[in-house]
């Protein structure tokens, strides 16, 4: 089991879904975070005080997998959220200790889907 | 101009219709603001703030000559630019109870909420600097030209007898044609799905401001404090009432649910539809009236703008172009001098030539504003470019027009 967590650009989310959903990963959380890479964020302006460095809104995603859909995830995850800009965003895989489903308190791979 | 007295109540009531009408763009910046993403709040905002700035300014310096000086048939020449002549003598021509300059002054805040109300149309995907050049050259060659015809002294409308109260064919119609005309050729937004309003809060926030406006905006029209500014008061509440609950169940009949958003959408439909008759008709009327717009309007958002596939984002022609092109012809039916003897019967009351006139002076300024409209966006399109660029687009007008954020995740 692993957890895929990829931060993106927001407006790749829609994208990223899509082919997610074509590859038959359904099960995912969203959060909106903030941060900044290479490309250090945007400067703002308030009264002419230049705030620099601000962080970039950024979305990440969760999903939990077994190990035959860790490609896949990771190649639709790629295929929406690619622009080839700078701040098309990162992928990390970890491993998952556990996984389990409140509802039936199953443990396992087989609560992960 | 020597037998005219100032009237100290008309001029009382004429200046707070004035900052009434003033509240009102700001009252569609957070109409509109609601309804965008939250990346683009601030853009509509700052829109809507310098449609106000610049527009007085235009106004003051020549943009009052163009549209109320004395006649040159296309507009009114320069006679009074700078305000040269518009002081505290009331001129009868317009209003003998007030000072002129107070006249001016009213008439500025309706040609600043003119070229704002387009904003709905090409909402979260225009340059800034596209926009105010825009703004500048829109008020100049369009809105100034026909509110001289329809109102100026010798204008050829006015002179023909058109009937509009209170900017029906002037505010509403040209608006609403330029709306349409500039969602068409820039084109859709970059989006993958219908986007939520970001704050329905903030929409009907900003739809009480503009009913609450619309008092000074209709009832000012009267420019005196007088029977028929009450009459005009109460019609026009009416109207937006009555075109408010259509709405309501319209939603209701084809999408199962009444809305927030219908409701106020149909309110403000309403309060543009009876703009133009506000003034001469009565308020069983306006009831009949408010349900007409409630009808076409919400026709024209839900079925006209999917069919056409046009993204007029924050139906800019669906409410305000189609609510006052029904409402010049509806003045045209239902207009009587009982209510306002110097304006004329309407077809319900025997006279069948004023529907004619309507007809005539909506599809003219239809013509026109079509037309001056594309010129203006194609060389300005050539000149600085309108449409912002994919990544700006994306990333929001707040961040990349204007460098701040209406909304902070974290401190």
């Amino acid at each position: 089991m692993k957890l895929i967590v990829a931060i993106i650009q927001p407006y790749r989310l829609e994208h990223v879904k899509e082919e997610l959903y074509k590859m038959n990963v359904n099960l995912l959380t969203v959060s909106e975070v903030l941060g900044h890479g290479r490309q250090k964020g945007i400067t703002e302006i308030y009264r002419g005080i230049k705030e620099s460095g601000n962080l970039l809104r950024k979305i990440r995603i969760d999903i939990a997998v077994n190990e035959e859909f860790v490609e896949t995830t990771i190649k639709a995850i790629i295929k929406g959220a690619k622009t080839g800009e700078t701040g098309d965003g990162k992928i990390f895989v970890l491993d998952l200790k556990d996984c389990i489903r409140i509802r039936t308190e199953e443990r396992g791979p087989v609560a992960i889907g | 101009m020597g037998n005219t007295i100032i009237n100290a109540g008309d001029t009382a009531w004429v200046l707070m219709a004035t900052a009434l009408v003033m509240l009102m763009t700001p009252g569609l910046a957070f109409f509109y603001g609601g309804l965008v993403r939250r990346k683009n709040i601030l853009g509509v905002l700052m829109q809507c703030f310098a449609a106000l700035c610049v527009v007085s300014i235009q106004w003051v310096l020549f943009g009052f000559s163009l549209a109320f000086a004395p006649s040159h048939g296309f507009w009114g020449g320069f006679a009074f630019a700078g305000l040269k002549g518009v002081g505290f003598a009331p001129n009868p021509a317009y209003a003998p109870t007030i000072p002129f300059e107070a006249f001016m002054v009213f008439q500025m805040m309706f040609a600043v909420i003119t070229p704002a109300l387009i904003i709905g149309a090409f909402a979260e995907r225009m340059k800034f600097s596209s926009f105010l050049l825009f703004t500048l050259l829109w008020t100049t060659f369009v809105y100034d030209p026909i509110a001289h015809w329809v109102w100026g002294m010798g204008g050829w409308l006015r002179t023909l007898g058109v009937l509009d109260f209170a900017g029906g064919i002037v505010v509403h119609t040209t608006a609403g044609i330029a709306a349409l005309v500039t969602a068409l050729i820039i084109g859709k937004r970059k989006i993958d799905r219908a986007s939520p309003p970001h704050n329905l809060p903030f929409a009907a926030l900003g739809a009480a401001l503009l009913w609450f406006g619309w008092f000074g905006f209709n009832a000012g029209s009267a420019l005196a404090a007088n029977g028929l500014a009450v009459s005009t008061f109460v019609v026009t509440n009416t109207a937006a009432s009555s075109a408010g609950l259509t709405w309501m169940f319209m939603d209701w009949i084809f999408n199962g649910q009444t809305t927030v958003l219908g409701t106020i959408t149909g309110a403000v439909a309403g309060l543009a539809t009876i703009t133009p008759a506000s003034g001469f008709v009565s308020p069983a009327s306006a009831i009949i009236i408010g349900f007409f717009a409630g009808v076409f309007c919400f026709l024209a958002v839900s079925f006209l703008k999917p069919r056409f596939a046009y993204d007029d984002s924050l139906d800019a022609f669906g409410v305000h172009g189609i609510g006052g092109i029904l409402g010049v012809i509806a003045t045209g039916i239902f207009a009587s001098t009982l209510i306002n003897p110097h304006g004329a019967n309407g077809l319900l009351y025997g006279n069948t030539k004023q529907i004619l006139i309507q007809l005539l002076a909506v599809g003219v300024t239809i013509v026109y504003t079509f037309m001056a409209t594309f010129i203006i966006y194609k060389l300005i399109d050539v000149i600085l470019g309108v449409r912002v660029g994919e990544k700006e687009e994306f990333m929001g007008l707040d961040l990349s027009q204007h460098h701040e954020t209406g909304y902070t995740l974290m401190e």
